[in-house]
């Protein structure tokens, strides 16, 4: 095991203030702006990320969890089914500007999946990417609007964003796969 | 927002090593939980307290997704599902098709009174013949008791069963589970009075629900006459320790104290055969009524799998009655069977099901 912390909890912390004040920015204000994260460690990041804009600008925008397991174009190559975390969507996504939140933009797939998933529930004005961490490799012609951090990788390498709230500590690391985990 | 941490806090289950982004899945990374384990779904004797517990809460997704505008995903795009009916069903039927439909399969449905099944056709011909046509899995319904394990052997996809002889009926079962989740105050059977009512014999509603419903741990009756409890009593002779099950002809004791009472129809036929001297008889003594329901729990539900005989097993003014949770059953049927649907597409041995011809 070769794992190597690349960010820390106080990186991570200045990250997301960072993207919080970039989103507003982007947007013009926090007026029909929604924020949602992807399960799972997108949706603690989501929430993160609304309690800054609501520090610095006073307002709270709505926010919502997906879970993109439905919309997976890789579901017959897993070897059991995900275990589907929920989707709550507390607001009409209809003429919103969405910002969905997810821990890291590796294919790209999961960024389209939520997209699909978003646009059943109508018809968001417009929709954009915050990803705490950026890897490389995109099989779709997919960017983020906001990134925490660009980190290079190559496909052998793993990175794992630790949260609090699941993991006990904020925190990413990369790490080599282990033998036993790359697909024979 | 307070919906956020009901989401994260009270869906997700203990803190897991859930990959990052689902590439990572691709990839090969650690598998998130339990996982579905089960090919088929033939009876529900195999399922544990986990797996019963992972379709409940798949279903409660699938609930989600019924509440939506436009109740479609497409999960199981380019799957196809074919429905297989040797008996006549119509809510068991439609209820398998409008699940499947919801996830985006192609649906193909099979009436066996209109296939080559009436040339004489056998079945393992019918389903080797259903596998070359493309199926990846069927839903099947039989007459005959174990019919839908011969077709397990056979198929080289998945097998539901809808209901097979006397035997089982497992999408029933876990249906009726989901419903008095949902509806009992505590959202739990376990150690809560349920009360099957009726021709237990002749029913694979009785028998897979008593298998669900002793696994989680709530205490079951069955009630009916003698000569349609043949054989109950050694099952319950015979339950492993820590599960419940009682075996009464005793209307007012079954219903002393129940959280919820099933009841089962009851089919005309049984008369020719001599086990019941006159329907009136039965439904004297064993139909569900205003007045027996008293000797129930003030807020004991009612419950039926349908189709129901009104004034013979269950009384009309009990049918409709605000504590009757029949139409929850048909609607939570059809999360369930989606929920059923999904996991049993990811389970199994997929290279066999991807690469035949």
């Amino acid at each position: 095991m070769t794992a190597r912390q690349i960010m820390t909890a106080d990186d991570v912390r200045r990250a997301v203030v960072r993207i919080s004040h970039e989103i507003v920015e982007k947007h013009g204000g926090t007026d029909r702006l929604a924020i949602v994260g992807v399960q799972r460690r997108g949706v603690p990041l989501a929430r993160r990320v609304v309690d800054a804009i609501e520090e610095h600008e006073g307002v709270r925008p709505p926010i919502g969890a997906l879970d993109i397991t439905f919309y997976r174009d890789d579901l017959s190559m897993v070897a059991h089914q995900p275990i589907v975390k929920g989707t709550d969507l507390p607001f009409d996504v209809n003429g919103l500007t969405i910002v969905i939140v997810d821990d890291v933009l590796y294919t790209g797939r999961t960024a389209r999946a939520a997209m699909d998933a978003l646009m059943d529930f109508g018809r968001p004005s417009a929709i954009r990417l915050a990803v705490l961490v950026d890897r490389g490799h995109r099989e779709l012609p997919i960017r983020a609007d906001h990134v925490g951090k660009n980190v290079p990788t190559s496909r052998d390498e793993v990175i794992r964003v630790h949260v609090t709230e699941f993991d006990g500590a904020d925190e990413v690391v990369i790490d080599r796969l282990a033998v036993a985990e790359v697909r024979a | 927002m307070s919906a956020m941490p009901r989401t994260s806090a009270d869906r997700a289950p203990a803190a897991d090593r859930a990959p990052a982004e689902h590439e990572h899945v691709e990839a090969g990374a650690a598998q998130a939980e339990h996982g579905w384990t089960h090919r088929h779904l033939l009876d529900v004797d195999v399922l544990s307290a986990a797996d019963i517990d992972l379709a409940m809460q798949t279903a409660d997704e699938m609930k989600e997704i019924l509440g939506r505008p436009i109740p479609k995903v497409p999960t199981l795009r380019g799957t196809q599902v074919t429905i297989l009916f040797y008996e006549a069903s119509t809510r068991t039927r439609v209820s398998f098709e409008v699940a499947a439909k919801n996830l985006s399969a192609d649906v193909v449905n099979i009436a066996a009174s209109s296939s080559s099944v009436v040339k004489g056709e056998s079945l393992v011909d019918t389903i080797r013949t259903i596998e070359a046509l493309g199926a990846d899995m069927i839903v099947m319904r039989h007459g005959r008791s174990g019919a839908p394990y011969l077709a397990a052997q056979v198929f080289s996809g998945h097998v539901l069963n809808g209901g097979d002889g006397w035997h089982a009926h497992p999408t029933q079962a876990l249906l009726d589970l989901y419903t008095l989740r949902d509806r009992l105050p505590g959202g739990r059977v376990a150690g809560r009075k349920i009360v099957i009512l009726g021709d237990i014999l002749h029913s694979r509603v009785a028998r897979s629900n008593v298998w669900t419903l002793t696994t989680m741990g709530a205490d079951v009756w069955v009630c009916g006459p003698s000569t349609l409890l043949r054989g109950f009593d050694r099952w319950a002779a015979s339950m492993p320790a820590g599960r419940r099950l009682t075996v009464t002809t005793d209307l007012r004791a079954a219903l002393r104290g129940a959280h919820a009472v099933m009841a089962l129809r009851l089919q005309q036929e049984r008369m020719a055969g001599g086990l019941l001297p006159s329907l009136r008889e039965y439904s004297m003594r064993y139909g569900l009524t205003a007045e027996t329901l008293r000797w129930a729990r003030a807020d004991a539900l009612v419950m039926h799998p349908g189709p129901m005989n009104e004034g013979v097993e269950i009384g009309p003014e009990i049918a409709d009655f605000e504590r009757s949770v029949v139409t929850d059953q048909v609607a939570n049927g059809v999360a369930i069977r989606m929920a059923l649907l999904y996991l049993l597409a990811g389970s199994g041995p997929i290279e066999e099901g991807r690469n035949r011809a």
